[in-house]
């Protein structure tokens, strides 16, 4: 029971960082975007996109710095799976138009048609992965 | 003020992450493992965002434009395609192998983990390929 709460009120901080984006910029914060984009020769926002996820990376030392420990993160898998899994996650993000953040956070409360299709998707082939994974031992 | 505003929404979203428990993976998966002992904590994360981004968005219908820009650049409607179910599946097959996505990605590269850098070094480049090679014509 200990993690809903720290869960509920980190996604509350979440909604928050996308309704700022949103109000203050007119952007929608969807994270694979703000990276891929960054990759895209003379795409404009180039210094926005640079400035969030700049933000981003300082905010596991923000919670250093206002709760004294690091977040947990628990890496388990192994180099070639961590490798094969980025790919898939870098190619598929970008193909399917967004990820947690960009169609989850802020896709759904769009109450988007495509956002809830792609968060449909991938939760569904995210949790067949994790139960074949385990039926066949892979790690 | 745009920059300082990207910069602040940043933090925030790193601050909700770290404490939300999404940057550890073995969480991640475990939410992801409903038919294992699952770890129903993390639907707490995506409930919390969404009811609160909602509130942003029905501000932002509000309004005619955003605080620091002329203009709202919000994504134009498209109708589902094969292109927006197959990026999914294929997004979801990797984050269920690795209990990784892009934002928590990122954001533990903090941390100064090997294995955080292989993850974003790979997802950079599967980006990079895609959009080399793979981006529709629009």
């Amino acid at each position: 029971m200990t993690d809903y709460l720290p869960a509920l009120m980190g996604g509350a901080l979440i909604g928050l960082s996308a309704a700022l984006y949103l109000l203050l910029t007119g952007r929608v914060a969807g994270i694979s975007g703000l990276v891929g984009r960054l990759f895209q020769p003379g795409r404009p926002g180039l210094s926005l996109n640079l400035a969030f996820l700049i933000g981003l990376l300082a905010g596991p030392i923000l919670y250093l710095a206002l709760s004294g420990a690091w977040p947990q993160v628990r890496i388990e898998a192994s180099p070639w799976l961590l490798g094969l899994a980025g790919l898939l996650v870098g190619f598929g993000s970008r193909m399917g138009s967004g990820c947690t953040s960009g169609h989850g956070v802020v896709g759904l409360a769009r109450l988007s048609g495509r956002s809830i299709v792609a968060v449909l998707t991938f939760m569904a082939t995210a949790i067949m992965t994790v139960f074949l994974m385990r039926l066949g031992g892979v790690s | 003020m745009r920059v300082l505003a990207a910069l602040v929404a940043g933090l925030v979203f790193g601050l909700g992450l770290s404490l939300s428990g999404m940057l550890d993976p073995v969480r991640v998966r475990g939410f992801l493992d409903i038919a294992g002992a699952w770890d129903a904590s993390l639907a707490f994360v995506l409930g919390g965002a969404v009811a609160v981004s909602a509130i942003g968005i029905q501000i932002a219908r509000r309004l005619t434009r955003p605080v620091f820009d002329t203009a709202f650049h919000l994504p134009a409607t498209h109708p589902v395609d094969a292109r927006l179910i197959a990026g999914s599946a294929i997004f979801g097959i990797g984050w269920g192998m690795a209990g990784l996505c892009p934002g928590p990605a990122i954001a533990t590269l903090a941390l100064g983990l090997g294995p955080s850098v292989l993850f974003v070094a790979a997802m950079i480049t599967g980006m990079i390929l895609h959009d080399r090679f793979f981006a529709s014509e629009t």
